[in-house]
Protein backbone atom coordinates (compact mmCIF):
# COMPACT_ATOMS: atom_id res chain seq x y z
CA UNK A 1 0.00 0.00 0.00
CA UNK A 2 2.94 2.33 0.54
CA UNK A 3 5.41 1.07 -2.05
CA UNK A 4 8.25 3.53 -2.59
CA UNK A 5 6.92 6.03 -0.04
CA UNK A 6 9.21 7.52 2.59
CA UNK A 7 7.89 7.85 6.13
CA UNK A 8 9.30 9.64 9.15
CA UNK A 9 7.85 8.44 12.44
CA UNK A 10 8.70 10.28 15.63
CA UNK A 11 9.02 8.34 18.86
CA UNK A 12 9.25 5.11 16.92
CA UNK A 13 11.53 3.08 19.19
CA UNK A 14 8.63 1.51 21.07
CA UNK A 15 4.88 1.34 21.59
CA UNK A 16 2.54 2.78 19.00
CA UNK A 17 5.32 4.45 17.00
CA UNK A 18 7.17 1.17 16.70
CA UNK A 19 4.03 -0.63 15.54
CA UNK A 20 3.42 2.06 12.90
CA UNK A 21 7.04 1.87 11.68
CA UNK A 22 6.87 -1.93 11.32
CA UNK A 23 3.47 -1.78 9.64
CA UNK A 24 4.56 0.86 7.13
CA UNK A 25 7.72 -1.09 6.33
CA UNK A 26 5.71 -4.28 5.78
CA UNK A 27 3.64 -2.32 3.30
CA UNK A 28 6.62 -1.15 1.28
CA UNK A 29 7.59 2.18 2.85
CA UNK A 30 11.13 3.27 3.61
CA UNK A 31 11.10 4.25 7.24
CA UNK A 32 13.02 6.76 9.35
CA UNK A 33 12.78 5.73 12.99
CA UNK A 34 13.13 8.79 15.22
CA UNK A 35 14.01 8.37 18.88
CA UNK A 36 15.02 10.67 21.70
CA UNK A 37 16.86 8.49 24.18
CA UNK A 38 16.56 4.79 23.55
CA UNK A 39 19.05 4.08 20.79
CA UNK A 40 19.10 0.34 21.40
CA UNK A 41 15.33 0.00 21.02
CA UNK A 42 15.41 2.17 17.89
CA UNK A 43 18.14 -0.01 16.42
CA UNK A 44 16.01 -3.09 17.14
CA UNK A 45 13.17 -1.60 15.10
CA UNK A 46 15.57 -0.82 12.24
CA UNK A 47 16.99 -4.35 12.42
CA UNK A 48 13.57 -5.94 12.37
CA UNK A 49 12.68 -3.95 9.26
CA UNK A 50 15.92 -4.63 7.39
CA UNK A 51 15.89 -8.33 8.28
CA UNK A 52 12.53 -8.54 6.57
CA UNK A 53 13.91 -6.95 3.43
CA UNK A 54 12.82 -3.38 4.14
CA UNK A 55 14.76 -0.13 4.34
CA UNK A 56 15.09 1.85 7.55
CA UNK A 57 17.36 4.26 9.37
CA UNK A 58 17.29 5.58 12.92
CA UNK A 59 17.63 9.27 13.72
CA UNK A 60 18.10 10.76 17.16
CA UNK A 61 16.30 14.07 17.67
CA UNK A 62 14.37 15.86 20.36
CA UNK A 63 11.18 16.97 18.57
CA UNK A 64 10.88 20.08 20.74
CA UNK A 65 14.19 21.46 19.40
CA UNK A 66 13.86 23.21 16.06
CA UNK A 67 17.47 22.70 15.00
CA UNK A 68 17.34 18.97 15.71
CA UNK A 69 14.08 18.63 13.79
CA UNK A 70 15.52 20.47 10.78
CA UNK A 71 18.60 18.25 10.79
CA UNK A 72 16.40 15.16 11.05
CA UNK A 73 14.22 16.12 8.08
CA UNK A 74 17.33 16.91 6.05
CA UNK A 75 18.81 13.52 6.84
CA UNK A 76 15.63 11.71 5.77
CA UNK A 77 15.49 13.56 2.43
CA UNK A 78 19.21 13.05 1.81
CA UNK A 79 19.01 9.34 2.59
CA UNK A 80 15.79 8.40 0.85
CA UNK A 81 15.33 11.25 -1.68
CA UNK A 82 11.86 12.35 -0.58
CA UNK A 83 9.52 12.56 2.40
CA UNK A 84 5.94 11.51 1.83
CA UNK A 85 4.57 10.68 5.25
CA UNK A 86 5.14 12.23 8.67
CA UNK A 87 3.74 10.56 11.76
CA UNK A 88 3.91 12.79 14.81
CA UNK A 89 3.84 10.18 17.50
CA UNK A 90 6.50 11.16 20.05
CA UNK A 91 4.96 11.84 23.44
CA UNK A 92 5.61 11.79 27.15
CA UNK A 93 3.52 11.92 30.32
CA UNK A 94 4.13 13.73 33.61
CA UNK A 95 0.85 12.96 35.37
CA UNK A 96 -0.32 14.74 38.48
CA UNK A 97 -3.33 16.55 39.83
CA UNK A 98 -3.40 20.21 38.87
CA UNK A 99 -2.91 21.15 42.51
CA UNK A 100 0.34 19.22 42.53
CA UNK A 101 1.54 19.66 38.96
CA UNK A 102 4.66 21.76 38.64
CA UNK A 103 5.06 24.39 35.96
CA UNK A 104 8.04 22.43 34.64
CA UNK A 105 5.93 19.26 34.28
CA UNK A 106 3.31 21.22 32.38
CA UNK A 107 5.82 22.90 30.08
CA UNK A 108 7.76 19.75 29.34
CA UNK A 109 4.70 17.82 28.19
CA UNK A 110 3.47 20.75 26.07
CA UNK A 111 6.93 21.11 24.54
CA UNK A 112 7.23 17.52 23.39
CA UNK A 113 3.59 16.60 22.74
CA UNK A 114 2.34 19.83 21.15
CA UNK A 115 5.23 22.06 20.12
CA UNK A 116 7.01 18.98 18.80
CA UNK A 117 4.11 18.35 16.42
CA UNK A 118 4.25 21.95 15.24
CA UNK A 119 8.01 21.89 14.64
CA UNK A 120 7.99 18.58 12.79
CA UNK A 121 5.02 19.69 10.69
CA UNK A 122 6.79 22.93 9.84
CA UNK A 123 9.96 21.00 9.14
CA UNK A 124 8.44 18.69 6.50
CA UNK A 125 6.08 21.22 4.90
CA UNK A 126 8.66 22.65 2.52
CA UNK A 127 9.55 19.24 1.14
CA UNK A 128 5.91 18.16 0.85
CA UNK A 129 4.92 21.44 -0.84
CA UNK A 130 7.64 20.88 -3.41
CA UNK A 131 6.41 17.35 -3.99
CA UNK A 132 2.85 18.68 -4.10
CA UNK A 133 1.71 15.75 -2.01
CA UNK A 134 2.11 14.43 1.48
CA UNK A 135 0.46 12.93 4.51
CA UNK A 136 0.76 14.10 8.07
CA UNK A 137 -0.68 11.90 10.79
CA UNK A 138 -0.77 13.21 14.32
CA UNK A 139 -1.18 10.86 17.22
CA UNK A 140 -3.47 12.61 19.68
CA UNK A 141 -5.37 10.79 22.40
CA UNK A 142 -8.96 10.15 23.30
CA UNK A 143 -8.38 12.08 26.54
CA UNK A 144 -7.76 15.12 24.35
CA UNK A 145 -11.44 14.81 23.48
CA UNK A 146 -12.84 13.73 26.83
CA UNK A 147 -10.48 15.20 29.45
CA UNK A 148 -8.89 13.09 32.16
CA UNK A 149 -8.14 13.87 35.81
CA UNK A 150 -4.44 13.87 36.60
CA UNK A 151 -3.40 14.72 33.06
CA UNK A 152 -3.96 18.47 32.67
CA UNK A 153 -0.69 18.85 30.75
CA UNK A 154 -1.12 15.77 28.55
CA UNK A 155 -4.79 16.49 27.80
CA UNK A 156 -4.05 20.13 26.94
CA UNK A 157 -1.34 19.04 24.54
CA UNK A 158 -3.46 16.30 22.93
CA UNK A 159 -6.48 18.59 22.54
CA UNK A 160 -4.09 21.14 21.04
CA UNK A 161 -2.90 18.55 18.54
CA UNK A 162 -6.48 18.11 17.30
CA UNK A 163 -6.78 21.87 16.69
CA UNK A 164 -3.37 21.96 15.05
CA UNK A 165 -4.40 19.05 12.82
CA UNK A 166 -7.46 20.94 11.57
CA UNK A 167 -5.51 24.13 10.92
CA UNK A 168 -2.67 22.34 9.13
CA UNK A 169 -5.24 20.45 7.06
CA UNK A 170 -6.85 23.72 5.96
CA UNK A 171 -3.57 25.49 5.22
CA UNK A 172 -2.11 22.67 3.15
CA UNK A 173 -5.17 21.18 1.46
CA UNK A 174 -4.55 23.13 -1.75
CA UNK A 175 -1.14 21.49 -2.01
CA UNK A 176 -2.54 17.98 -1.72
CA UNK A 177 -1.14 17.44 1.74
CA UNK A 178 -3.64 15.58 3.88
CA UNK A 179 -3.50 15.96 7.63
CA UNK A 180 -5.38 13.80 10.10
CA UNK A 181 -5.18 12.77 13.73
CA UNK A 182 -5.64 9.48 15.48
CA UNK A 183 -6.95 9.50 19.03
CA UNK A 184 -6.05 6.18 20.63
CA UNK A 185 -7.83 5.09 23.77
CA UNK A 186 -6.40 2.64 26.24
CA UNK A 187 -3.62 0.88 24.32
CA UNK A 188 -1.26 -1.64 25.90
CA UNK A 189 2.14 0.10 25.84
CA UNK A 190 4.91 1.06 28.25
CA UNK A 191 3.00 4.28 28.84
CA UNK A 192 -0.15 2.55 30.07
CA UNK A 193 1.80 -0.16 31.93
CA UNK A 194 2.51 2.51 34.52
CA UNK A 195 -1.14 2.48 35.57
CA UNK A 196 -2.18 0.43 38.60
CA UNK A 197 -4.39 -2.66 38.26
CA UNK A 198 -7.17 -0.74 39.91
CA UNK A 199 -6.89 2.07 37.35
CA UNK A 200 -6.84 -0.47 34.52
CA UNK A 201 -9.92 -2.27 35.86
CA UNK A 202 -11.74 1.01 36.12
CA UNK A 203 -10.84 1.99 32.55
CA UNK A 204 -11.95 -1.40 31.22
CA UNK A 205 -15.37 -0.83 32.70
CA UNK A 206 -15.65 2.28 30.52
CA UNK A 207 -14.78 0.52 27.26
CA UNK A 208 -17.73 -1.01 25.38
CA UNK A 209 -15.46 -3.54 23.64
CA UNK A 210 -14.19 -4.38 27.12
CA UNK A 211 -10.59 -5.00 26.22
CA UNK A 212 -7.41 -3.03 25.83
CA UNK A 213 -6.35 -1.93 22.39
CA UNK A 214 -3.11 -3.09 20.82
CA UNK A 215 -0.53 -0.85 19.20
CA UNK A 216 -1.31 -2.67 15.93
CA UNK A 217 -4.91 -1.46 16.10
CA UNK A 218 -3.60 2.10 15.95
CA UNK A 219 -0.99 1.21 13.33
CA UNK A 220 -3.71 -0.12 11.02
CA UNK A 221 -5.57 3.19 11.10
CA UNK A 222 -2.26 5.00 10.58
CA UNK A 223 -1.70 2.82 7.50
CA UNK A 224 -5.13 3.73 6.16
CA UNK A 225 -4.44 7.45 6.66
CA UNK A 226 -1.06 7.18 4.90
CA UNK A 227 -2.42 5.20 1.95
CA UNK A 228 -4.47 6.09 -1.11
CA UNK A 229 -7.47 4.54 0.61
CA UNK A 230 -7.95 7.86 2.43
CA UNK A 231 -7.54 10.29 -0.48
CA UNK A 232 -10.68 12.24 0.44
CA UNK A 233 -10.08 12.43 4.19
CA UNK A 234 -8.42 15.43 5.82
CA UNK A 235 -8.68 17.37 9.07
CA UNK A 236 -10.27 14.45 10.88
CA UNK A 237 -9.59 12.82 14.21
CA UNK A 238 -10.23 9.10 14.21
CA UNK A 239 -10.72 7.54 17.62
CA UNK A 240 -9.28 4.09 18.11
CA UNK A 241 -10.61 3.45 21.57
CA UNK A 242 -12.95 0.45 21.62
CA UNK A 243 -15.87 2.85 21.81
CA UNK A 244 -14.72 4.45 25.07
CA UNK A 245 -15.69 8.00 24.06
CA UNK A 246 -18.57 8.59 21.68
CA UNK B 1 19.45 43.58 -12.43
CA UNK B 2 17.90 42.76 -15.78
CA UNK B 3 19.29 39.25 -15.67
CA UNK B 4 17.84 38.66 -12.22
CA UNK B 5 14.55 40.14 -13.32
CA UNK B 6 14.35 37.83 -16.33
CA UNK B 7 14.97 34.79 -14.15
CA UNK B 8 12.47 35.89 -11.52
CA UNK B 9 9.95 36.68 -14.24
CA UNK B 10 10.28 33.20 -15.71
CA UNK B 11 9.74 31.56 -12.31
CA UNK B 12 6.72 33.75 -11.62
CA UNK B 13 5.21 33.03 -15.03
CA UNK B 14 5.71 29.29 -14.61
CA UNK B 15 4.55 29.17 -11.06
CA UNK B 16 1.55 31.47 -11.09
CA UNK B 17 0.55 30.73 -14.65
CA UNK B 18 0.22 34.43 -15.59
CA UNK B 19 0.96 36.36 -18.78
CA UNK B 20 4.52 37.59 -19.11
CA UNK B 21 3.31 41.16 -19.74
CA UNK B 22 1.77 41.32 -16.28
CA UNK B 23 5.06 40.52 -14.54
CA UNK B 24 6.55 43.98 -14.12
CA UNK B 25 8.83 45.21 -11.35
CA UNK B 26 5.89 47.05 -9.82
CA UNK B 27 3.52 44.07 -9.92
CA UNK B 28 2.30 42.96 -6.51
CA UNK B 29 2.17 39.18 -6.14
CA UNK B 30 -1.09 39.24 -4.25
CA UNK B 31 -2.90 42.18 -5.87
CA UNK B 32 -1.75 42.03 -9.48
CA UNK B 33 -0.71 38.41 -9.96
CA UNK B 34 -3.46 36.79 -7.92
CA UNK B 35 -1.13 34.80 -5.70
CA UNK B 36 -2.41 33.63 -2.33
CA UNK B 37 -0.12 33.64 0.70
CA UNK B 38 0.86 30.03 0.19
CA UNK B 39 1.78 30.78 -3.44
CA UNK B 40 4.14 33.49 -2.22
CA UNK B 41 5.77 31.08 0.26
CA UNK B 42 6.29 28.60 -2.56
CA UNK B 43 7.65 31.28 -4.88
CA UNK B 44 10.18 32.30 -2.26
CA UNK B 45 11.19 28.63 -1.94
CA UNK B 46 11.72 28.40 -5.69
CA UNK B 47 13.71 31.62 -5.77
CA UNK B 48 15.91 30.22 -2.98
CA UNK B 49 16.60 27.15 -5.08
CA UNK B 50 17.14 29.06 -8.31
CA UNK B 51 19.54 31.58 -6.79
CA UNK B 52 21.03 29.16 -4.29
CA UNK B 53 20.38 31.37 -1.29
CA UNK B 54 18.36 31.38 1.90
CA UNK B 55 15.73 34.04 2.44
CA UNK B 56 14.88 34.46 6.12
CA UNK B 57 11.20 34.39 7.07
CA UNK B 58 11.35 38.02 8.27
CA UNK B 59 12.72 39.12 4.92
CA UNK B 60 10.37 36.93 2.93
CA UNK B 61 7.42 38.62 4.59
CA UNK B 62 8.56 41.98 3.20
CA UNK B 63 8.63 40.76 -0.39
CA UNK B 64 5.39 42.06 -1.86
CA UNK B 65 6.26 42.94 -5.46
CA UNK B 66 8.38 41.38 -8.18
CA UNK B 67 10.76 44.33 -7.76
CA UNK B 68 11.12 43.57 -4.03
CA UNK B 69 12.21 40.04 -4.89
CA UNK B 70 14.69 41.22 -7.55
CA UNK B 71 16.17 43.85 -5.24
CA UNK B 72 16.48 41.38 -2.39
CA UNK B 73 18.26 38.83 -4.57
CA UNK B 74 20.60 41.42 -6.10
CA UNK B 75 21.63 42.86 -2.75
CA UNK B 76 22.04 39.50 -0.99
CA UNK B 77 23.65 37.22 -3.54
Amino acid sequence: MLNGKVALITGASRGIGRAIALNYARNGAKVAVNYAGNEEKAQQVVNEITQNGGQAIKIKANVSKDAEVKAMVKEVVQTFGSLDILVNNAGITRDNLIMRMSEADFDEVIDINLKGVFLCTKGVTRQMMKQKSGRIINVSSVVGVSGNPGQANYVSAKAGVIGLTKTTAKELAMRNILVNAIAPGFIETDMTDQLTDEQKEQMLSLIPLHKLGQAEDVANVALFLASEQSNYVTGQTIQVDGGMVM
Amino acid sequence: MSNTFEKVKQIVVDHLDVDEDKVTLEASFKDDLEADSLDVVELVMELEDEFDMEIADEDAEKIATVGDAVNYIDSNS
